[in-house]
C-alpha cells in the first residue's frame, strides 16, 4: 500500500506535525513501508486469538479516591510560555 | 407523507468523585484556576496515570442498574485531537472495550411504556476549560476540569420525539442520582446532553443528523429537538439537504444554529493508551456493588403502591428524588406507619410546596423528617386539627420551633372537652335564631353555616367531628 501526498498532508494536519514540502515524498515512503510491514502481518492467522490491548500481559492497578496533589499552579507556570491571574494563556481561539 | 424521527442521546455524566479519573487532585467545583491541576492533569512528560478505582465502583453500578453488559476487560484508548484545554493533545478514553456495554432503560410518555437501549457507557476525562475575552486578544485556560471523571451514555436511536427523548434525560438524570453516581447539578455542567437528532421516511435508510450541545436544562432539550425536527422536515421538503454539524440552541430566539467552527474531519485516530494496562474487573467485584445498590426508583415506586396503598402519581412524586423518597420513608417509620395515607398527603401538598416556593432542595428544607413526624404524630391523636396543622407547619417552616411547642407557645390545642364544645354550640345557636328556624324549616345546608361559626368562635382549634356530633345533637332536640 502506497501513500500519496494528499495523505501525506492530511495525515500531518492532523497530527500536527510540520512536514516541509521536500520532504513529503521521502515521508510518503516510509509510511508506505510500515503500512506495507501491516499487510504482511494480517497475513498471520489470528483465529480465536484475543486482540491484544497491551504488550505486558498485566492488569491495571487502582489508586484510592484520595486527595494527594497540592496546589502547584505557581511552580508549573512559571516555565509556561505565557501566564496571568491564574491562567495559561494561549493565542486567541475564535469560537 | 409523514416523517419519522430518529433522536440518539449522549450523556456525560460527571462522577461523584473526590479526585480525578486519573491523579490525586481534586475535583471540587469552583476553586480558583489551575489550583486544583497537578502535572498529570497538565499534561507533563513522563507522567503517568493512575486509576482512580471509585470511577470502576460507579460505572458498573450503573451498568447494573441498566441491567448492561459490564465490561470484564475494559481498555483506555487515547482520542487524539489538537485543541488548547486539551493539553496532552489526546483524550483518555474508551473506544473498543467500554465498562458498560449494550442496557437497557424504560421510559413513560403519556402513559405508554418504551423500552430504549442503551448502547454503551464508557469512561474518560473531561477537558478543561478555554476563558475568552479575559485577556484580549488571548484566550485563558484552566486546567482544574481536566481529568474530571466522566462516564458518557450512549443510547441507541430508539427515541422517536422530543418528548421520549425528554424522558430518557430525566430518567437517566433520576437514575444517577439515585444511585449516588453524579450530582445531577445541570447548571455546574455535572449532567451534559448532547442529542443527535434526524427525520427519514418510513422505511428509507437513517437521514443525516445534527447534533445538538451545550444545553443545559430539560425543558430547553425539548424546544431544542422541536425547533430542529421542524428544520430539517422543511429544509428536506423544500428539496435541501441536511449537513451533519454541530449546532447550539439560542434559547432567547427558540432556534438552533451552526456552531460554525473550523470542522476537521472527525477522525481521531483511537489507539489503546499505552499508559494505562487493561482493567479487569471480577466477578466478586461485580457481586459487592450489586450488594450496596440503593432500591431503584422504579422498584420504590412500585413498592409504594402496592405497601403503602398509594396512588401511582403520589408515589412518583414522592420518589421524584433519592432525597425525597427517603424523607417521606424516614417520616412513615417516625410515624409508625400509622397513617401512611397523612403522610404523602403532607409530603405532596406541605412539604413539597413549600420546597417549590421557597426554591429549596429537601436537603436544605428548614423542616426535617423528625419535625414532620412530630406534627403528623399530634394529628393523629386529636391534638391539633389538619387546618390547624397548616399552621403549626408554616410556623415550623419559619424556624419557630418543633411542633409540641408551637402548639403550646400558640396554644392551639384542639379542643377536645365536650362541656366546651357544647358551650360553644350552644353560644352559636342563641346568636342565630333566624338561621336555627330556618334549618328546623328544611334548608338542611345552615348545618355547615353552623359548623363555620363554631370553628371560628374557637378559633379553629374545637374538633370539628365532635362539633359536627354535638351541633346536630341539639338541632334536632
Amino acid at each position: 500500500m502506497s501513500l500519496g501526498k494528499t495523505e501525506v498532508e492530511y495525515i500531518s494536519r492532523l497530527a500536527a506535525i510540520a512536514v516541509e514540502e521536500n520532504e513529503v515524498d521521502q515521508v510518503a515512503a516510509k509510511l508506505s513501508n510500515i503500512l506495507d510491514l501491516f499487510k504482511q502481518m494480517e497475513a498471520a492467522d489470528t483465529e480465536g486469538v484475543d486482540p491484544m490491548a497491551h504488550p505486558l500481559d498485566q492488569v491495571q492497578r487502582l489508586r484510592a479516591d484520595v486527595v494527594t496533589e497540592v496546589d502547584q499552579h505557581e511552580k508549573l507556570q512559571s516555565i509556561a510560555p505565557s501566564a496571568e491571574n491564574g491562567l495559561y494563556l494561549v493565542p486567541q481561539v475564535i469560537e | 407523507m409523514s416523517w419519522e424521527v430518529v433522536i440518539g442521546l449522549e450523556i456525560h455524566a460527571q462522577l461523584t468523585t473526590n479526585t480525578k479519573i486519573f491523579s490525586g487532585s481534586s475535583i471540587a467545583y469552583g476553586a480558583e484556576p489551575n489550583t486544583q491541576a497537578c502535572p498529570i492533569d497538565v499534561g507533563m512528560p513522563g507522567m503517568l496515570p493512575v486509576l482512580n478505582e471509585a470511577v470502576i465502583g460507579k460505572s458498573v453500578m450503573l451498568g447494573l442498574a441498566l441491567n448492561a453488559e459490564i465490561g470484564r476487560k475494559s481498555v483506555f484508548d487515547r482520542k487524539n485531537y489538537f485543541y488548547p484545554d486539551l493539553p496532552k493533545g489526546y483524550q483518555t478514553s474508551q473506544f473498543n472495550y467500554p465498562i458498560v456495554g449494550k442496557g437497557t432503560l424504560e421510559i413513560e410518555v403519556d402513559g405508554v411504556k418504551k423500552t430504549i437501549g442503551v448502547t454503551r457507557a464508557h469512561l474518560e476525562e473531561d477537558a478543561g476549560k478555554s476563558i475568552h475575552g479575559a485577556v484580549p486578544g488571548q484566550t485563558g485556560i484552566d486546567l482544574n476540569r481536566a481529568g474530571t471523571p466522566l462516564l458518557e451514555i450512549v443510547s441507541e436511536p430508539d427515541l422517536s420525539s422530543a418528548k421520549e427523548a425528554v424522558a430518557y434525560a430525566r430518567k437517566m438524570h433520576e437514575l444517577v442520582q439515585y444511585l449516588g453516581i453524579c450530582d445531577g447539578n445541570m447548571q455546574e455542567g455535572s449532567f451534559r446532553v448532547d442529542s443527535n437528532v434526524s427525520v427519514r421516511r418510513p422505511g428509507e435508510p437513517l437521514g443525516t443528523r445534527a447534533e445538538l450541545k451545550n444545553i443545559n436544562s430539560f425543558r430547553f432539550i425539548e424546544k431544542a429537538i422541536e425547533f430542529e425536527i421542524e428544520r430539517q422536515i422543511e429544509l428536506l421538503e423544500s428539496g435541501g439537504q441536511v449537513v451533519q454539524e454541530t449546532r447550539l440552541y439560542d434559547s432567547e430566539n427558540d432556534v438552533t444554529r451552526s456552531m460554525r467552527t473550523k470542522e476537521e474531519a472527525n477522525d481521531y485516530r483511537y489507539f489503546p493508551c499505552p499508559d494505562l494496562l487493561p482493567v479487569v474487573i471480577t466477578e466478586e467485584t461485580i457481586e459487592a456493588i450489586s450488594a450496596s445498590m440503593p432500591e431503584l426508583p422504579d422498584a420504590k415506586r412500585a413498592r409504594y403502591v402496592a405497601d403503602f396503598g398509594l396512588s401511582d402519581y403520589d408515589a412518583g412524586v414522592l420518589t421524584g428524588s433519592r432525597d425525597m423518597a427517603e424523607f417521606f420513608e424516614s417520616v412513615v417509620e417516625k410515624t409508625g406507619g400509622k397513617d401512611i395515607k397523612l403522610c404523602a398527603n403532607w409530603m405532596i401538598t406541605g412539604f413539597s410546596g413549600a420546597l417549590n416556593k421557597d426554591g429549596l432542595s429537601v436537603k436544605d428544607a428548614p423542616v426535617t423528617a423528625d419535625m414532620m413526624a412530630g406534627m403528623l404524630n399530634r394529628i393523629s391523636d386529636n391534638t391539633i386539627s389538619g387546618k390547624i396543622a397548616k399552621q403549626v407547619f408554616d410556623a415550623m417552616w419559619n424556624g419557630e420551633g418543633s411542633a409540641d411547642e408551637i402548639i403550646e407557645s400558640k396554644g392551639l390545642k384542639q379542643i377536645t372537652d365536650t362541656g366546651a364544645i357544647e358551650a360553644l354550640v350552644d353560644e352559636v345557636l342563641a346568636n342565630n335564631p333566624s338561621q336555627v328556624e330556618a334549618y328546623k324549616g328544611g334548608q338542611e345546608k345552615m348545618l355547615g353555616y353552623f359548623v363555620g361559626q363554631i370553628m371560628k368562635a374557637s378559633g379553629g382549634q374545637a374538633n370539628p367531628g365532635q362539633v359536627n356530633q354535638i351541633l346536630k345533637a341539639k338541632l334536632s332536640d
